[in-house]
């Protein structure tokens, strides 16, 4: 069946699933439930899967491919359709977004089997699904920003799944507000878009910018708006508070929409609207800034994290830097590519880090856990594997696009050696986090109550995700391995076309330099002992010694750096300055004068007041209505000379 | 010899201003029902007056009209000072204030 011609088909099955199982499936039994959640998302990566080898027989004139279904708005000269299209960086995406989704929701009906709400969570997962895939297909800001709005609602449904809980509802409030405040900046730049263009749709945009050049102020207007929005998406600083929140939610919530898909919106729309970001360089270089200095700042918080899955946090948050500088130093591809590595990896991690909770029992502090090695074997080897994948260690995915980025930090168009130190010690500080985490995981003594607790492996639904995912955060990176024997980054080389159609002249050039610089065994040789690939062993090693070989070490360092400890223990105490800046001056204001003067004095006052007057008037004026007779008969005569006076005298009618 | 408008006017006016006080003076139910007849018949004689000093008929049909609606209010009135008396043994309207706030 001809997908490309049909886009419609792969938005309509998610959302089709979500409709029905939020619709019916309250009375149905779990496994019901399960064939139409796991039904519509194992069809919709069908779908993308016939798509992607059609897209691949497509004529490269007709690629990026548009499907215009209708027009959705048009007012004056603005206009809106609803417009799917496909290029390699949507392919991309969508196999991303839907793979990692099919084998989350596998997951998920293993993680999830004892809860209650099961056809609510399926159905706001399907929802999610639904919204990603419209944000990733869209052909223009509009389309995309419903899709970026709806995934936004998915995780605030999804990270208050547990609503009767203070602190799981607070945590979708405060995710749901934050990221508010960075789409405010997309919205106004989505408006400076048009205002610009006169129109939303990407091609159109690009086309004309590629003829017509605009101010380059302008321009970096717009894509520092435009960032805003994927500053507050992808959680980055200072929007970043919300995500370690989020860790509220189920976990296969927290591997799917915050670390695997909807977090890294923001850096696909970064890379989307890459000749705009092409043409302003100072855009370019705050996005470079705020990836490093997030990549390695939350890496630092992420040193001292007990909770398993807010370590994992710290690292999405890290990573989604290194996302940012990719492209920020103009490696698009790079960055692309960290973001499939990273969804592959980060969403075992996080589902690793399920498989835990759920065999000790819903307990997430690691200093209770120790020794869990022998006991989930499965677990832990798929877990090793990911957080070899993170680190960087040669072989495993992570290591081949952590390595692009920070090659193109160092040597690319935009390099810059601050960026590249911040992203290398960020390396350093992710290595030994995550080893950290495995060895006060899986090695060492048990540290919790073996009679209470009943250590157990997972089933098979859970087990079977986990052990996909650890193929792909092995191999998923190999594309780029010919590269350093002297061959093409097969990745690259397939999204090249998306980030020099219409690339300013300068960069198309570099880009080629670059690529062909070294010779074969030099680049091999130098890729393997370059710093990442050290510091990222040097955190191992650190790791190793400070958890395995001499437990004392670490709180010995802590007693003798209290300050910074306690600081970074504190997360900078960040949550705390917002509090104190923005969130009580807010309450403060809210209570006191917009509560108790504007809405009680002023609105409530004018509103009672008025009935009060009229009921103490009429208070006063019954007294009047004495009940005598004979009163009432002198205001007859009183009101008959009045008048009598009145039309003689004052007005002279004689 | 012609007696001149304003002599029937001026009677006409003192009647009225008897009326008045009588009717915002007086206790008695029956007396305040006399003094509105009073003025009633005042505005008659006004009437009346105007009627033949213009050679006019209008006047006179007036005073038809009212000597009508007098009759039919004297009919009303007296049937309430009865009921009145009846209940509360007295005709002083000072009594009579229970339709009040």
């Amino acid at each position: 069946m001809p997908i490309l011609s049909h886009l419609w088909i792969i938005l309509a099955l998610p959302l089709a699933g979500s409709a029905v199982n939020g619709l019916l499936g309250k009375r149905w039994p779990k496994s019901a439930v399960n064939s139409v959640a796991i039904g519509a998302v194992s069809l919709t990566f069908l779908a993308v899967v016939e798509l992607v080898r059609e897209f691949l027989y497509l004529p490269v004139d007709q690629i990026p491919y548009v499907g215009n279904y209708f027009t959705w708005m048009a007012a004056g000269n603005f206009r809106v359709d609803f417009a799917l299209q496909v290029d390699q960086l949507t392919v991309v995406m969508l196999l991303v977004v839907s793979f990692v989704g099919m084998l989350i929701h596998i997951y998920s009906t293993g993680y999830m089997a004892h809860q209650g709400g099961y056809y609510r969570f399926f159905s706001y997962l399907n929802l999610f699904m639904f919204f990603m895939l419209t944000l990733v297909l869209a052909a223009n800001l509009v389309v995309m920003f419903v899709g970026w709005e709806g995934v936004g609602l998915c995780s605030y449904l999804l990270i208050g799944f547990w609503f009767l809980k203070k602190s799981a509802a607070d945590a979708g409030k405060k995710a749901f507000i934050t990221t508010r405040i960075g789409d405010l900046g997309f919205t106004i730049g989505i408006l400076f878009v048009f205002a610009t263009f006169q129109s939303v749709d990407f091609g159109t945009i690009f086309k004309d910018l590629a003829q017509n050049p605009r101010s380059e102020a302008l321009l970096t207007t717009i894509c520092i708006l435009l960032f805003t929005g994927a500053v507050g998406k992808s959680a980055q600083l200072p929007l970043y508070v919300w995500l370690p929140d989020a860790m509220e939610g189920p976990t296969p919530v927290s591997a799917l929409i915050h670390a695997a898909t909807m977090v890294t919106a923001g850096v696909y729309m970064v890379a989307r609207m890459n000749p705009l970001f092409s043409r302003a360089p100072i855009a370019m270089l705050i996005v470079a800034i705020v990836g490093a200095v997030t990549a390695f700042y939350a890496a630092t918080i992420g040193l001292m994290q007990t909770d398993i899955k807010k370590v994992l946090a710290y690292s999405t948050v890290s990573q989604l830097g290194y996302m940012f500088l990719g492209c920020g130093v103009g490696a698009y591809a790079a960055g692309i590519f960290h973001l499939m590595t990273h969804a592959f990896f980060k969403g075992l991690l996080f589902l690793c880090a399920g498989s835990v909770i759920h065999a000790m029992g819903d307990e997430q502090d690691m200093m209770k856990m120790g020794g869990l090695r022998k006991k989930i074997p499965i677990t832990y080897w798929t877990m090793l594997i990911a957080t070899l994948a993170i680190a960087g260690i040669p072989g495993f995915a992570g290591f081949f696009s952590k390595d692009e980025i920070l090659e193109a930090a160092q040597s690319g168009p935009h390099a810059n050696w601050i960026l590249w130190l911040l992203g290398v010690a960020g390396a350093a500080l992710t290595s030994f986090y995550m080893f950290r985490l495995v060895f006060l995981t899986f090695f060492g003594k048990p540290r919790y109550d073996e009679h209470e607790v009943h250590v157990h492996e997972s089933p098979r639904n859970m087990t079977v995700p986990l052990m996909i995912l650890a193929f792909c955060s092995i191999f998923g990176g190999w594309f780029a391995a010919p590269k350093l024997i002297g061959g093409i980054d097969h990745f690259s080389k397939f999204l090249d076309p998306v980030f020099t159609m219409y690339a300013p002249a300068a960069t198309e050039s570099a880009a080629v330099v670059s690529e062909s610089a070294a010779s074969p065994g030099l680049a091999l040789f130098h890729a393997l002992t370059g710093w990442p690939v050290i510091v990222a062993i040097l955190g191992l090693l650190v790791a190793w010694w400070f958890y395995i070989k001499s437990p004392e070490t670490p709180k010995k360092l802590a007693q003798s750096m209290h300050g910074l400890y306690s600081l970074i223990f504190h997360k900078y105490y960040v949550d705390e300055i917002y509090a104190a800046l923005i969130v009580r001056p807010l309450l403060w204001i809210s209570t006191n004068v917009l509560w108790h003067v504007v809405d009680e004095k002023i609105i409530d006052g004018t509103v009672n007041g008025v009935g009060t007057a009229a009921r103490e008037s009429g208070g006063e004026m019954r007294k009047l209505q004495s009940g005598n007779t004979r009163s009432y008969a002198a205001w007859v005569v009183i009101g008959a000379v009045g008048f009598t006076v009145l039309l003689l005298v004052v007005l002279g009618m004689r | 010899m012609i007696v001149p408008v304003s002599y029937y006017l001026v009677l006409s006016a003192i009647l009225f201003g008897l009326g008045v006080v009588a009717f915002v003076f007086k206790r008695n139910v029956i007396t305040i029902f006399m003094s509105i007849e009073l003025m009633l018949n005042a505005v008659n004689l006004a009437f009346v007056a105007f009627a033949r000093a213009h050679n006019q008929l209008d006047g006179l049909v007036f005073v038809f009209f009212v000597i009508v609606v007098a009759a039919a209010e004297a009919a009303v009135g007296l049937a309430i000072v009865i009921m009145l008396a009846r209940n509360r043994e007295s005709l002083n309207v000072e009594r009579v204030n229970l339709l009040k706030f």
